[in-house]
C-alpha cells in the first residue's frame, strides 16, 4: 500500500481524569472515504479534531501529508491549509458574506489579492451550487446552504484531506440531502475524506471503509458491507442492531 | 420686586452673565479637551489590556486583573487627589489637568477592559475553531473574525460607561483645573452671584445631553441582530 | 519611599480620624443607596405606564440627570441655594443630589429589568386573580431584580464611590478627613492610607461583581 496520507498512531487523549482516546491507530489512503461511527462519548469527534490539532493529543503521533502535526517546530497554520474541516454547527462568520467567509483564509493565509481570492471563492461556491448566494450573509441562508458555504470555505484552500464532524446532525431532515450531494461530488473528484456521522445510508453507498469506535478505541473496521451485514465483534453487532431499529 | 423677578435677578443676572460668559466658554474648551483625551487614551489602553489578556499568560493576567480591580475600586476623586497631592513627594509634579486626565483615563481603561474582555469571551469557540482550521493564526483570527463581532457587542455598555466617566471632568475643579465648574465657581465668588453657576450648568447640559441622546440611539442601532 | 507614602508615625497619629471618616462614608452609603433605589423604583414603575404624556417627560428627566455631572449638581445645591435663602448643610445637599442622580441610573436599570420579564408572567398572575400591584410586587419585581442584579450591584458600587464627592462640600467622610490630615501633616500618607481603606472596602464587591458578570456571560453562551 502506498504511504497513507493520514497516519495516526497510538493517539491518547485525556481530558483531566477522563481518558477519551485510549491508543487509536488510523491510516487513511489517498482518495479514501472513511466513515467513523460509534455511540456518543466514543471519542470519534475527539479523534477527528486531533488530526488537525484542534485538540492536542496527550501522546501518540499524527502525520498528515508528510507533515508531523505534533512537532512544535511545525508551522501549524501552514499545515492546516492542507486539511479542511467542516463542523456540526457550521461556524460561519456572521459578520461576513458567504464570499467573505470563503475568501478570508485565501487572502490572509495564502496571500491572494482580493480579486484573485474572489475568483477562487466564487469557483468554490459554484462547486457547492451557491454562486448566486455569494453576497448573502449567513443569517440570510438556510441551514443546508450555510453548511454548503462552510464546505466551500474549506475546499477553496484546495486541501489534501477533508474532515467532517457530524456535518448533517444539526440540519432539518429535508436539508440533509443537499449537503450529502456535495459530499458525494467531492468524493467523485477524488478527495480524501474522513467523516464522523450518523448518516448510515450515505456510509453504505459512498464509504470505502467504515470504522467503529467505542470507549476510545477502534473496535472494528472494514468495508461497509461487512461492518453492516457481518460484524465480527459483539459490540459492533449491538451498535448496528440499535441503529438499524430506527 | 416680585419673587420671580428677584429670583431671575439673582440666578440669571444679565450683567453678571455677560461679564463672565467668556470664562465659561473657555471652561467648555478645557472640558472638551479633557474629555477627548480621556476617551481616546482610556479606550485604547483598555483594548490593549484586553488583547494582552487574550494571550492567556497567567502571571500577566493576574497583573492585569489586579490593576483593573484597583481602578474599579477607587473613587476617581481619590485617584486625582493621590496623583496631584501625592506624587510631588516622589519628585513628580503633575498639573491639575494632567492629574484629572490620567485619573479618569485609568478608570476608563479598567472599565473598558472588562467590557472588551466580556465581548471577546462571548464569541463562541466555534468561530475560533473554524478560523484556525483554515490556517489563520491566533492574531489573524482575533483581528478578522473575533474582534469585529465582539466590538459590536461592547458598544452599548461602552457608551454608557464612557459618558459616566467623562462627566468626572468636573472633578478637576478640586485640583484647580480651569474647566467649566472651576471657572463658574471663581466667577461666582468674584461676583458674589450664582448666575455663573447657572451658566456652567447650562454649559454641561449643552455638552452632555446630546451625547446621552446619541448614546441612546447608538444602543438601539447596535442591538445585535441575529 | 515608605517613609514618605506610608509614614508609620503619621499613620499612628491620624488613624482615628481616618476611621471616623470611614464610618461616615459607610453611614452615608447606607442612607444614600436606599434613597437612590427608592427613587429609581418610582421612576421604573412610572415607566410601566406607556402613555406618551408620561413617557417623554420621564425620559427627559432620566436623560437630564444622567447627563448632568453629580458634582455640579452638588455645588449648585450647596453654593447656589443659599442665594435663594436656602442654607442646606453639606449632608442634605449630598442626599438630594444623589437621590436625583443615582435615582435616574437605578431607574434605568430597574426599568430594563422589569421589561425583561415576559408579559406572560403578569398574565398568568392576573388570571389567578392577583391585582396589578400584587402581580408587580410578587411576580415581576423579584424576577426583574434577579435579571439585573449585576447592574444593580455595579451601580451601588458607583454610589459608594460617589460619596467621596462629599469631601468637596465639607461632609466629614473618608476623603475629606484624609485631605484635612494631609494639609496638616504636609504628607501624602493620609491620602495613601485612605486609598488603601477605600480599596479594602470596595474590592470584595468588585471581585463579586466580576464573578457574577462572568457567570452571566457563560450562561448566555
Amino acid at each position: 500500500m502506498a504511504e497513507p496520507i493520514v497516519d495516526a498512531r497510538g493517539v491518547h487523549k485525556h481530558f483531566g481524569a477522563l481518558h477519551v482516546l485510549k491508543g487509536v491507530d488510523l491510516a487513511v489512503s489517498e482518495r479514501e472515504l472513511v466513515f467513523v461511527i460509534g455511540p456518543s462519548g466514543s471519542g470519534k469527534s475527539t479523534l477527528l479534531r486531533c488530526l488537525n490539532r484542534l485538540e492536542e493529543p496527550s501522546s501518540g503521533s499524527v502525520v498528515v501529508d508528510g507533515i508531523d502535526m505534533l512537532d512544535p517546530r511545525t508551522d501549524i497554520n501552514h499545515a492546516r491549509r492542507r486539511i479542511g474541516m467542516v463542523f456540526q454547527s457550521f461556524n460561519l462568520y456572521p459578520h461576513m458574506t458567504a464570499l467573505g467567509n470563503v475568501t478570508l483564509a485565501l487572502r490572509k493565509v495564502v496571500g491572494k489579492s482580493r480579486a484573485e481570492a474572489d475568483e477562487l471563492g466564487l469557483a468554490a461556491l459554484k462547486r457547492v451550487g451557491l454562486a448566486d448566494r455569494a453576497g448573502h450573509t449567513p443569517g440570510q441562508l438556510s441551514g443546508g446552504q450555510q453548511q454548503r458555504v462552510a464546505i466551500a470555505r474549506a475546499i477553496a484552500l484546495e486541501p489534501r484531506v477533508m474532515l467532517f464532524d457530524e456535518p448533517t446532525s444539526a440540519l432539518d431532515p429535508e436539508l440533509v440531502g443537499s449537503v450529502l450531494e456535495v459530499m458525494r461530488d467531492l468524493r467523485q473528484s477524488g478527495m480524501t475524506m474522513i467523516v464522523v456521522s450518523h448518516e448510515m445510508g450515505f456510509a453504505r453507498n459512498a464509504a470505502d471503509r467504515v470504522v467503529f469506535m467505542d470507549h476510545g478505541l477502534i473496535v472494528e473496521q472494514g468495508p461497509p458491507a461487512s461492518i453492516f451485514e457481518n460484524p465480527t465483534q459483539e459490540r459492533t453487532r449491538a451498535f448496528i442492531g440499535q441503529i438499524q431499529r430506527h | 420686586m416680585s419673587t420671580w423677578d428677584r429670583f431671575v435677578e439673582t440666578f440669571f443676572n444679565a450683567k453678571v452673565m455677560l461679564k463672565y460668559y467668556p470664562d465659561i466658554l473657555s471652561g467648555m474648551v478645557v472640558t472638551i479637551e479633557l474629555a477627548v483625551l480621556i476617551v481616546v487614551s482610556g479606550l485604547l489602553a483598555g483594548l490593549a489590556l484586553a488583547l494582552l489578556r487574550a494571550l492567556a499568560i497567567r502571571p500577566l493576567n493576574w497583573l492585569i486583573i489586579f490593576v483593573v480591580d484597583l481602578f474599579r475600586s477607587l473613587p476617581p476623586l481619590v485617584i486625582i487627589v493621590l496623583i496631584y497631592f501625592g506624587l510631588p513627594a516622589a519628585g513628580l509634579s503633575p498639573s491639575g489637568f494632567v492629574s484629572t486626565w490620567l485619573s479618569l483615563a485609568f478608570v476608563l481603561m479598567a472599565f473598558s477592559e472588562e467590557i472588551f474582555w466580556a465581548g471577546i469571551t462571548s464569541i463562541p469557540r466555534g468561530q475560533w475553531e473554524a478560523s484556525r482550521s483554515t490556517g489563520l493564526s491566533f492574531w489573524q483570527t482575533l483581528i478578522n473574525v473575533v474582534l469585529p463581532q465582539a466590538l459590536r457587542l461592547t458598544i452599548p455598555p461602552l457608551t454608557n460607561r464612557t459618558i459616566a466617566i467623562t462627566k468626572g471632568t468636573a472633578l478637576g475643579t478640586v485640583v484647580a483645573v480651569t474647566e467649566i465648574l472651576g471657572q463658574a465657581s471663581s466667577a461666582m465668588s468674584n461676583s458674589y452671584n450664582p448666575s455663573p453657576l447657572m451658566m456652567g450648568a447650562a454649559a454641561y447640559i449643552v455638552l452632555f445631553l446630546p451625547v446621552v441622546v446619541a448614546a441612546r440611539w447608538i444602543e438601539t442601532k447596535f442591538a445585535w441582530k441575529r | 519611599m515608605i517613609e514618605t507614602f506610608l509614614n508609620p508615625e503619621i499613620i499612628a497619629a491620624i488613624w482615628p480620624i481616618v476611621l471616623a471618616g470611614l464610618w461616615n462614608t459607610v453611614l452615608l452609603s447606607l442612607i444614600v443607596v436606599p434613597l437612590g433605589l427608592m427613587g429609581g423604583l418610582m421612576l421604573a414603575l412610572l415607566a410601566t405606564i406607556h402613555h406618551p404624556l408620561v413617557r417623554w417627560p420621564l425620559m427627559a428627566w432620566v436623560d437630564f440627570f444622567r447627563a448632568f455631572p453629580p458634582l455640579v449638581l452638588l455645588v449648585l445645591l450647596f453654593a447656589g441655594l443659599p442665594f435663594a435663602g436656602l442654607e442646606l448643610g453639606g449632608f442634605a445637599c449630598v442626599a438630594i443630589a444623589f437621590f436625583l442622580n443615582t435615582g435616574a441610573y437605578y431607574g434605568e436599570i430597574l426599568r430594563a429589568g422589569i421589561e425583561s420579564v415576559p408579559t406572560g408572567q403578569v398574565e398568568a398572575g392576573r388570571s389567578t386573580g392577583l391585582s396589578r400591584l400584587q402581580a408587580m410586587t410578587h411576580i415581576v419585581l423579584p424576577q426583574a431584580v434577579r435579571n439585573v442584579l449585576p447592574d444593580l450591584l455595579s451601580n451601588t458600587l458607583e454610589v459608594v464611590k460617589l460619596t467621596s464627592l462629599g469631601s468637596v462640600v465639607a461632609v466629614p467622610e473618608l476623603l475629606f478627613q484624609a485631605r484635612q490630615a494631609q494639609s496638616v501633616t504636609y504628607s501624602p500618607t493620609p491620602i495613601v492610607l485612605a486609598a488603601i481603606v477605600y480599596f479594602l472596602l470596595l474590592w470584595p464587591l468588585v471581585r463579586l461583581l466580576s464573578r457574577l458578570e462572568n457567570r452571566a456571560l457563560a450562561g448566555r453562551r
